[in-house]
């Protein structure tokens, strides 16, 4: 009878592991397929624009045909560059702080509530209130202000980076191991150079990818930008003048009434997405590179 | 308390060395017994238990190597197992002693009573005393009744000396009852040396509750000459 | 090279707990003394408030004297400068895991300020012959991280780390418990080499160990130092009946 009961239910335990592991696959294609239809779709409906055209033309005036959206992949990347120089060290010094020097401390505790305030804050928002403080005012301390320039749309995706650097630094901090900072501190190490040359370096491809996530996520912000890098039909480079950008031509063009402007959208979407995963792909190999090599 | 397995091995330990130590206790008593009453019988006893007691020692000089194989024994254990070896192999030649003793014994039985100017009883019996106390010492772990055993032991050596003298002085004097008197003089040797393993068990005793080590007090610091291991 | 410990009314707090009480010894220069006793004792804290690694944490307090040769180490220096005489090795090996085992070696150095490349090479040998593991790794020295070494290995590129700065003292916290028989071996091995040149306390829960390497033994329980003799004295007849207790494991 026993022999019999045993059978039974390992044969249901086995059942049951089988549905489990069926069911998680379910989870991961389910999760995976709006990606992959997402990028299929865009494929399939921008690919065929996408020519050389697109990359060295800006666009061209309403009705007209052909033309391109370089102006706004310069823009993007003029504005991510600025965003970055904002956000990762703000962040990453934030991040150092609440992990490091300020652990327990009631100003470490407020830092960190800021953050996640911050973070939750709509891109729209955002947006408006970087128009307000730093677009409007004329004539006040804040340079490039009374107007709208590419410097307060910087500003604008660059605030919104800083939480979640911030976090993610103060997080692959905490995972140091608190061994590696007491084997810098009986070195006789400052306390200040071993956060730096050691804790920092050791978390280092965590924070990193906490700046990669964080700009992958505002280089498709659209809001923010609206009211701050305004957008721009031609060349600028300029930091004092609104500038366009990938995110801003291609919502301008969605909306336009003209079919060649259309598939100039579609084209724009597809390259954002492959622009964002090259770039992420980038910093990837050249730092994993970097770390392996024990660089000194 | 912990480690209660190890101190049962311990208190095993002492029970087996008891058993041993009352072996021979009973093995010296009993040669001076047949000593004194010439009876045969009981020197076959004598031999019998000195069988009994050379399997002891091998069988604790066995235990006590596993225990400090296998349980790392640290200060008061270690000096414990230390003294039980040692005290296991001068056991074992009180045993010897004994059936020596009886041996002559056999052998005086064949030869007429002889009027010997040398106590014997009176040896035995000091001998046998210094051997109770020094394993009562051992029983209880007392130190200082140890310690007074190592003075009882130059009361038998003098004995022994003043054997020896009047004994060989028999012995070329009055030929006649010179057998009798190598036998005697070979029983206060055996006595003697009773008394040097009696007094080695004390040392042992010292060593294991106090940690001093009170060999060769007198012929370190220039005392009497350095007794003959047998 | 090593100098002597000197330790006078030693008290160490954990928030309010009186984790160290009056704590008086000396250690001798150029000898492996032992510190034993049961967990929680005190004896790591004893040791930390050797290179004032006790204060690290914020809660922590002490108070009395440490004069390390002739430097009374709270009063007369920075905790930085006192870390840089006093090396430690702690009881999980912890190389820095981001760099080569040069790297580890020579950090000491570099991380305060030294960077002349020839002698940092000759530091970094020296050390690792000293900790026995020059001949094991002088051929990887860039190219494998400290991390991918074996748990024995990781251990004495520790030791050769703390070696690098050429310290008097040297303070090892339980440095083979995490090691199997063979490492351990090792390590007992080069502090018995290394005695000559440092002071070494070493902490450790195995009597064995600290039979085998330390001329000096402290017992310590509950917050003091109940004993403190030659090793030889105390394994095989301890003064105190709670230090015999203890190395008899008649504990409780």
């Amino acid at each position: 009878m026993k022999a019999g009961e045993n059978q039974l239910r390992s044969r249901f335990r086995a059942l049951t592991d089988n549905a489990a592991t069926g069911l998680a696959i379910l989870s991961t294609v389910v999760v995976v397929a709006p990606l992959v239809a997402i990028f299929v779709y865009l494929l399939y409906k921008g690919a065929s624009s996408v020519n050389l055209d697109f990359f060295i033309k800006v666009p061209k005036p309403e009705g007209e045909a052909g033309g391109g959206m370089a102006n706004a992949i310069l823009g993007s990347g003029i504005l991510l560059a600025l965003a970055s120089a904002i956000g990762v060290p703000i962040g990453i010094g934030g991040g150092i702080f609440l992990a490091e020097f300020g652990r327990g401390t009631k100003l470490a505790n407020a830092v960190r509530f800021t953050a996640d305030v911050l973070n939750g804050v709509p891109s729209i928002v955002m947006g408006v209130a970087i128009y307000g403080l730093v677009v409007r005012p004329h004539g006040s301390f804040m340079p490039f202000s009374g107007h709208f320039s590419a410097f307060s749309g910087g500003v604008a995706l660059g605030i919104m980076m800083i939480p979640t650097v911030c976090r993610t630094t103060e997080e692959m901090l905490l995972m140091v191991p608190n061994a590696v900072r007491e084997a810098a501190l009986a070195l006789g190490v400052p306390n200040w150079r071993s956060v730096l040359s050691i804790t920092v370096r050791t978390a280092s491809p965590g924070i990193i990818t906490g700046c990669m996530l964080a700009f992958a996520r505002v280089a498709g912000e659209t809001a923010p930008l609206i009211f701050t890098a305004l957008g721009n039909s031609f060349w600028s480079a300029s930091l004092d003048r609104p500038i366009a950008a990938l995110p801003l031509q291609i919502y301008v063009y969605a909306l336009s009434p003209y079919e060649d402007q259309h598939r100039l959208a579609w084209a724009g979407a597809l390259v954002l997405i492959v622009l964002i995963v090259a770039a992420v792909s980038l910093v990837r190999y050249v730092t994993s590179r970097g770390v392996l090599k024990g660089a000194s | 308390m912990t480690r209660i397995r190890f101190q049962q091995s311990l208190d095993e330990l002492k029970e087996q060395l008891l058993v041993m130590a009352g072996l021979a206790e009973q093995a010296i008593q009993r040669a001076i017994e047949a000593y004194r009453v010439r009876d045969l019988s009981i020197c076959d006893l004598v031999s019998r238990s000195e069988l009994a007691i050379n399997r002891l020692e091998r069988d604790i000089d066995q235990a006590a190597l596993d225990l400090l194989a296998m349980e790392q024994p640290m200060a008061i254990d270690l000096r414990f197992i230390l003294s039980v070896i040692k005290i296991n192999a001068d056991l074992e030649r009180v045993g010897d002693a004994a059936k020596s003793i009886s041996e002559r014994v056999r052998h005086m039985e064949k030869m007429a009573v002889a009027d010997l100017p040398v106590d014997i009883p009176r040896m035995a019996a000091l001998a046998a005393e210094m051997v109770r106390k020094c394993l009562q010492a051992f029983i209880e772990g007392d130190a200082e009744m140890a310690r007074s055993v190592l003075s009882m032991d130059d009361a038998v050596d003098a004995m022994n000396k003043a054997a020896y003298k009047a004994l060989t002085k028999v012995m070329q004097e009055e030929s006649h009852i010179a057998p009798q008197a190598l036998n005697a003089l070979m029983i206060s040797r055996s006595l003697e040396r009773v008394a040097d393993h009696a007094t080695n068990i004390a040392e042992d005793v010292v060593f294991w509750v106090q940690g001093a080590d009170v060999r060769h007090h007198k012929s370190l610091t220039g005392g009497r000459d350095p007794q003959a291991k047998g | 090279m090593g100098v002597g410990i000197e330790v006078s009314n030693l008290n160490a707090w954990y928030g309010t707990n009186h984790t160290l009480q009056d704590i008086n010894l000396n250690i001798p220069a150029n000898h492996a003394t032992a510190l034993i006793g049961p967990s929680g004792c005190g004896k790591s804290t004893f040791v930390r408030c050797l290179n004032r690694m006790h204060e690290t944490n914020p809660i922590a307090r002490v108070t009395g004297t440490v004069r390390i040769g002739d430097l009374d180490i709270y009063k007369d220096a920075k905790p930085v400068e006192i870390r840089r005489r006093v090396g430690m090795v702690f009881q999980r090996p912890n190389p820095f895991p981001t760099m080569s085992i040069y790297d580890n070696v020579a950090a000491g150095l570099k991380l305060n300020g030294y960077s002349t490349r020839h002698v940092l090479d000759e530091i970094v040998e020296r050390s690792l012959k000293n900790s026995a593991l020059w001949d094991e790794v002088k051929d990887d020295l860039k190219k494998k991280s400290g991390a991918s070494l074996s748990g024995g290995q990781q251990q004495r590129l520790c030791i050769a780390r703390a070696l690098a700065v050429d310290p008097e003292v040297l303070l090892m916290d339980e440095p083979a418990s995490a090691l199997d028989p063979v490492s351990t071996s090792k390590i007992e091995d080069l502090i018995f080499q290394l005695k000559s040149q440092y002071t070494i306390v070493i902490v450790t829960h195995n009597m064995q160990q600290a039979a085998r390497v330390a001329e000096k033994t402290g017992f310590f329980l509950n917050g003091r130092m109940v004993e403190f003799d030659s090793t030889h004295k105390i394994f095989t007849n301890p003064s105190d009946k709670r230090t015999e207790d203890y190395i008899t494991g008649r504990f409780g």
